[in-house]
């Protein structure tokens, strides 16, 4: 119970109205950027973050987290409306919206899409609230071995999961751990891999390589495609709303199963694209007009958005209480409450409450604020879209500029940007996973001294990563995680080798 | 993709593919030889500070070497973009670099102007007016929103200095 009076102060934090304000300003940007191609919801998130350097923490975390709703309800119009996944994970939601938004029910996709998303966060931040401060309380106990191990399986899930190449993931996440090990060490505080550098001596900012793997990056695919972009335009009105909301529950099984996917897959990290093309997946398989799937089923639209979202809100779940962040854009956040001052992992539990607690009751209040702005503003996000990319690209470009300026306020971290941003361009082009870099840069120093932390207290020996039940069996989970890829490429090769 | 023609040449995505594993994998030498430099063995503080980092660079060789491996037998001829795709790509790096690189000296907002006035003008082909009006408008609306009311500063040049602000 003391969990619900947490939450209702939290709500008292959340309702303020400097923080209601931001939230919509928040959840505005957020979409703005989903639309928008070439700003995702992480870069997008890096590019705000020197303009929270001033506030307070709570109300940050607020605004930016707001930002990250609103940029996954903001993937969702564009997959629908014009066939442009904003987000990897909007990409299921373009097989059944798009064929609904052609055969003129975009109303209706966009209302059943925002739903979803809308009762996928919901269910997830229901589990946040019942479940973070447990996971918590018992990470709380963890110590450096353990918390190697949480590492361990993170990253290794990674490989496992993720649709690329395992050992491009591995290739892609050692460079990301390579790049956070450049600087001051924070063990012996000796310097390395600076190579005589003085602007590495404090090594590489993750948010630098976000904005440049992902803005610039992204930048560059579509500039490959040249500068014609089509438009569409669309209408909700309250009619269509009301009469989708009517057909809705009787969806609530997919949709109930979809929650459950996404918030278990959320919490993995790598989980809201797979997510959403398991939850469409296994929808197409039961459902009654599966057949139909692909050429504008509105359960087609439910499944993968609502899992997505789910998926998208959970990932905050080990980020918040393990300090391990389950997707690109959580890891920002986390990269945030280390820029504020606050130490993430399961001690804001115990001493940042307010922090914690506003944070989870704004998700509750900015999801439904998101709802509503976007059901609202549905042609004003679309209008913003037929600006043409020939204006659109130089603006997204100069605000990649300022952003990785303004995190150290340092121009060599503007060339760096670029630098990362062809890297991007070129990784994404080898197929070549870019989260577990961005992870691995961010979780990097932490995972090395929770490594060698545990190698001092066993006087170098591994097996302190096997000595307990507890630190076993996180690891065993990851060396099964690790391997379920190599077993998966193995069957498969043996399959088409056979055939 | 654009339904362009599909005759257009441009370099196979094999040979980018192999290029991309060994720039990698000369990165991951690069880190075993910064790690060997920090000293990977066991100090008096326990592991040295290039421990980890060289099983890091380690795993980095490794990993590119497969990835090496199988791009070299990949042989569909996939193009890994045409010449003109790259051309445009290029036509962006090229004055973002020169825009990133004039930023210490111009500032950000001179070299801003100039940088979405050559974009909107010269690959958009926009008319004089909007190109000024976007080109003018948008680090306006920077200075107002970063330097005035967020309170964060922004590299200024000669002009900012010759304007007092």
């Amino acid at each position: 119970m003391e969990e619900l009076a947490n939450l209702f102060h939290g709500f008292a934090v959340a309702l303020q109205p400097y923080n209601i304000m931001l939230m919509v300003i928040g959840i505005t940007l957020g979409v703005i950027i989903g639309v928008l191609p070439g700003l995702g919801g992480a870069n997008g998130v890096a590019i705000l973050l020197p303009l929270t350097f001033s506030m307070p923490p709570t109300s940050a975390i607020i605004m930016l987290s707001c930002i990250y709703w609103g940029a996954l309800f903001g993937g969702a119009i564009t997959s629908i409306l014009f066939n442009i996944p904003g987000e990897p994970w909007s990409v299921a939601t373009t097989f059944d919206g798009f064929p609904m938004a052609q055969q003129g029910r975009p109303g209706e996709a966009l209302t059943a899409a925002f739903t979803s998303s809308f009762v996928g966060a919901l269910f997830a931040v229901i589990m946040i609230t019942l479940v973070a401060p447990l996971v918590a309380g018992f990470a709380l106990r963890f110590g450096p071995a353990e918390k190697f191990a949480v590492y361990f399986l993170a990253f290794c899930s990674f490989v496992g999961l993720s649709k690329e190449p395992p050992f491009k993931t591995i290739a892609a996440m050692m460079m990301g751990f390579a790049l956070a090990a450049v600087g001051l060490d924070s063990i012996t505080g000796q310097l390395r891999l600076t190579f005589g550098v003085t602007e590495l001596l404090n090594g590489f900012d993750f948010l630098i390589a976000v904005i440049g793997l992902f803005g610039i990056g992204e930048i560059l695919l579509t500039m490959e495609e040249g500068l014609a972009f089509r438009g569409g335009s669309a209408t909700i009105n309250l009619r269509v709303v009301l009469q989708t909301w009517r057909e809705l529950p009787a969806y609530w099984m997919t949709s109930l199963r979809s929650c459950l996917i996404g918030c278990w897959m959320g919490v993995t990290p790598a989980g809201a694209t797979p997510a959403s093309f398991m939850s469409y997946g296994i929808a197409k398989r039961l459902a009654r007009r599966g057949n139909n799937f692909g050429k504008g089923e509105i359960e087609g639209v439910i499944a993968p958005e609502t899992a997505a979202h789910a998926a998208g809100t959970s990932a905050l779940l080990p980020m918040l209480s393990l300090g391990v962040p389950g997707s690109p854009t959580a890891a920002v956040l986390l990269g945030g409450l280390l820029i504020w001052g606050l130490q993430p992992g399961p001690m804001l539990f115990v001493e940042q409450k307010e922090f914690v607690w506003g944070l989870i009751a704004s998700m509750y209040l900015g999801n439904l604020a998101g709802l509503i702005v976007v059901l609202t503003c549905v042609p004003i996000f679309a209008a913003i879209l037929r600006v043409p990319f020939g204006i659109i690209a130089p603006l997204i470009l100069v605000l990649c500029a300022i952003g990785a300026y303004s995190v150290h306020n340092s121009t060599f971290d503007v060339m760096l940007m670029l630098v990362f941003g062809v890297l991007g361009y070129l990784l994404k082009k080898c197929n070549y996973p870019l989260a577990p870099l961005v992870l691995a840069i961010v979780l990097g120093d932490k995972a090395e001294e929770a490594f060698r932390q545990s190698l001092l207290g066993s006087q170098g020996s591994l097996g302190v990563f096997f000595s307990n039940g507890l630190v076993s069996t996180i690891m065993a989970l990851g060396l099964v995680a690790l391997f379920w890829s190599a077993i998966q490429e193995g069957y498969s090769r043996l399959r088409t080798s056979l055939a | 993709m654009t339904e362009r023609s599909r005759s257009e040449s441009g370099p196979a995505h094999k040979t980018l593919e192999i290029g991309m594993a060994l720039l990698i994998g000369v990165f991951g030498l690069i880190v075993i030889f910064g790690s060997l430099k920090a000293g990977i063995n066991w100090g008096a503080e326990g592991p040295r500070a290039g421990f980890f980092p060289f099983y890091v660079g380690t795993a980095i060789v490794g990993a590119s070497a497969i990835n090496l491996w199988h791009a070299r037998r990949d042989h569909d001829g996939r193009l890994f973009a045409e010449w003109g795709q790259l051309r445009q790509v290029m036509s962006v790096v090229v004055p973002t670099a020169i825009y990133v690189g004039s930023m210490p000296f111009i500032g950000l907002y001179v070299a801003s102007m100039v940088f979405i006035a050559w974009f909107m003008r010269w690959l958009g082909g926009y008319r004089w007016l909007t190109t000024i009006a976007v080109a003018v408008g948008m680090p306006v609306v920077t200075y107002l929103v970063f330097e005035r009311w967020f309170l964060v500063p922004l590299p200024k040049g000669p002009l900012e200095e010759w304007l007092g602000l």
